[in-house]
């Protein structure tokens, strides 16, 4: 269970900093998200993982520690909050400065349609 | 119980929160008194917080929950000063805004407030997540005042900042889970007793942990190389709300102190000051960065904003010293650093006002109206600023320049910081000549400044002769604060033992 748990954060993490690099907003958004999801899964995993524990004592043999999942909360509460925010922004970039790469220009030579089009006429 | 701890916290938080519903939020007018009467307030509260804390650490339970099972806000006598210089700060920020900048978008004062909320709160905080919550409260009102009045160039240096601060805020939890996970605990005064325990494996994840949060904390704080976004950001944001982030850096540089020299202090066993060696390099190259980034400046804006790089720099040597007179310069200098680089910016958009076309450009243009006014203020600033005898920055700098001991420690820290104060003095007086003196035609544009924006500067650059006259009190009181500090919280220590059955 550890192995694919530690799997899973380990590429949702290499998946969100590779998107997170990327020139454009969207899949810089999309990477922050996964990066949060890696974040929450790996927040949650430092409480150990267990199965079958609860966390009030005296309902089962085990019991799990309960701060993670309160930290997880907050987190995921945070998260959700800056992503909106993110997202919002994004789309006022695009708005106001005419395209959605991070830099608010595009580079020259990007091979855009549009650039391509410019050519053919 | 004594409630004055958590008064910094809950006033902004009320009066943020009234600010937006429906009877305050219709007219400025309002927003502009309640936000006045809340900054009252808030020196009161900051001002007696201050007071107790030198008789004796305040501690504050939330909730009363017995630590470390709840949070505990610590004010001593650091982030007691902290609070203090805060909330000044804000009044001078949001004084020089009731001119009309607060008017340019909507709910300038609500987030004003809940910025300074989080600022307190990180200020105060003695538990570590419990600081990225309050690192997010600040951050996302951040986020909103620096595209405050809109823009393109706010908006695109808005993206960055924004987008760096939420990669930031994933590895702070990420460096979270890995110190609950070895520690099982997030009190700071707790997490710094278990560390010498650690088993080795534990200890190479706790070590992980430390220099992850010090990226997080030098992204926070501005050090090289996680600086780039800063001087666009501080540039391109309206004038009170850059003055206000002259304390943001100041955060990033408080919690490397608290995490890196006081939880991973000389009793953290291994992991004793793990970070330092980092910081060392760090810190002065972000001094000679910021001093090319002041030689190099097109514009007044950049040319202030590039010196918070520098007094980021000079800060972080102050904490990599690692000992007494470094931590007294240091408090010393962060006080008066905050307050003249704000006062600065202000001044700057007061130049730009009046400078018609060309702003606060180094370019030939119309003369100002009130040019000799601004200009006393901008060389009283710029003397202040450059650390020229015999106003504050001199003393700050002094006190700096001998807690370094070693010959080698001499050798960096005084030819760091010195070389960085002269690039100061020459990129300085280049600016004041151009803005003042190359001017074309007489006629000068017809606006004067409002009062009430020279009193916010004059009230934010008073505090640097206050440090001088009153300079025997002031360095006491960061002595006995240092003293304070490196001896890690004892009476929290002696609160979670008593707690324990």
């Amino acid at each position: 269970m550890e192995a694919i748990f530690a799997f899973c954060v380990g590429l949702l993490t290499a998946c969100g900093l590779f998107l997170t690099l990327r020139g454009r907003t969207f899949p810089v958004v999309v990477g922050i998200t996964l990066l949060s999801y890696a974040v929450n899964l790996f927040l949650f995993s430092s409480g150990r993982l267990l199965i079958n524990g609860a966390t009030i004592l005296g309902q089962s043999e085990q019991y799990a520690d309960p701060l993670p999942q309160a930290l997880v909360l907050t987190a995921i509460v945070i998260g959700f909050a800056m992503t909106a925010f993110v997202v919002i922004l994004a789309i006022r970039a695009r708005s106001d400065l005419g395209n959605d790469h991070v830099d608010g220009r595009n580079p020259p030579g990007a091979g855009l349609p549009s650039d391509r089009l410019k050519e053919k006429n | 119980m004594q409630h004055w701890a958590v008064l910094p916290i809950l006033i902004p938080l009320l009066s943020a929160t009234l600010m937006l519903l429906p009877p305050l939020a219709r007219t400025i007018r309002r927003q502009r008194i309640t936000s006045m009467i809340s900054l009252v307030l808030m020196l009161g509260s900051a001002l007696v917080l201050f007071h107790l804390s030198t008789e004796a650490t305040q501690l504050y339970q939330l909730g009363d929950w017995q630590p470390p099972f709840g949070i505990l806000l610590v004010a001593d006598r650091v982030s007691a000063l902290l609070v203090l210089l805060t909330t000044v700060l804000a009044t001078g920020a949001v004084l020089y805004s009731l001119a009309g900048d607060d008017n340019q978008g909507k709910y300038f004062h609500s987030l004003m407030m809940f910025q300074l909320m989080g600022v307190n709160g990180a200020f105060l905080t003695g538990d570590i997540f419990n600081l990225f919550v309050f690192f997010e409260v600040l951050l996302i009102a951040s986020y909103a005042l620096l595209i405050h009045g809109g823009g393109k160039q706010k908006t695109q240096a808005n993206v960055h900042y924004i987008v760096l601060n939420l990669i930031g805020s994933a590895f702070f939890l990420f460096a979270l889970g890995m110190l609950y996970g070895t520690l099982g605990t997030l009190n700071m005064a707790q997490m710094s007793t278990r560390i010498a325990d650690l088993s080795p494996g534990a200890s190479i994840l706790a070590e992980a942990g430390a220099l992850l949060l010090l990226v997080v904390f030098g992204l926070k704080a501005a050090m090289m190389p996680l600086h780039f976004w800063l001087p666009k950001a501080y540039a391109s944001a309206s004038a009170p709300v850059a003055a206000m982030f002259a304390i943001m850096t100041k955060v990033g540089i408080y919690s490397i102190f608290r995490v890196h020299t006081v939880v991973f202090g000389e009793h953290a066993g291994d992991l004793a000051y793990i970070a330092i060696p980092w910081i060392w390099p760090l810190a002065l190259l972000t001094l000679v960065i910021g001093a090319v980034g002041v030689l190099a400046a097109p514009s007044l804006r950049t040319l202030v904003a590039n010196l918070i790089l520098i007094s980021a720099g000079t800060l972080l040597v102050a904490v990599v010293l690692l000992n007494t007179q470094a931590v007294i310069g240091g408090l010393y200098y962060l006080v008066h650093t905050t307050l003249v680089t704000g006062a600065l910016f202000l001044l700057a958009d007061l130049i730009a006002q009046q400078r018609g076309q060309a702003t606060d450009r180094f370019v030939v243009s119309r003369p100002m109206k009130q040019a000799p006014l601004l200009g006393l203020l901008f060389f009283i600033g710029a003397v202040t600023v450059a650390g020229l005898p015999p106003l504050s920055g001199f003393v700050g700098k002094a006190l700096l320049l001998q807690a370094a001991e070693t010959a080698t420690q001499m050798g960096w820290v005084w030819s760091s910081i010195l070389l960085s104060s002269l690039a100061v003095i020459i990129a300085l007086s280049r600016a004041g000549t151009n803005l003042f003196w190359h001017v074309s035609g007489n006629k000068t544009g017809t606006e004067n400044a409002r009062p009430i924006q020279i009193i916010a500067i004059v009230l934010l650059l008073l505090a640097s002769p206050a440090l001088v006259i009153f300079g025997g009190p002031a360095t006491e009181f960061a002595e006995a604060a240092a003293l304070q500090m490196q001896q890690m919280y004892p009476e929290v220590q002696t609160l979670i033992a008593e707690g324990q059955p």
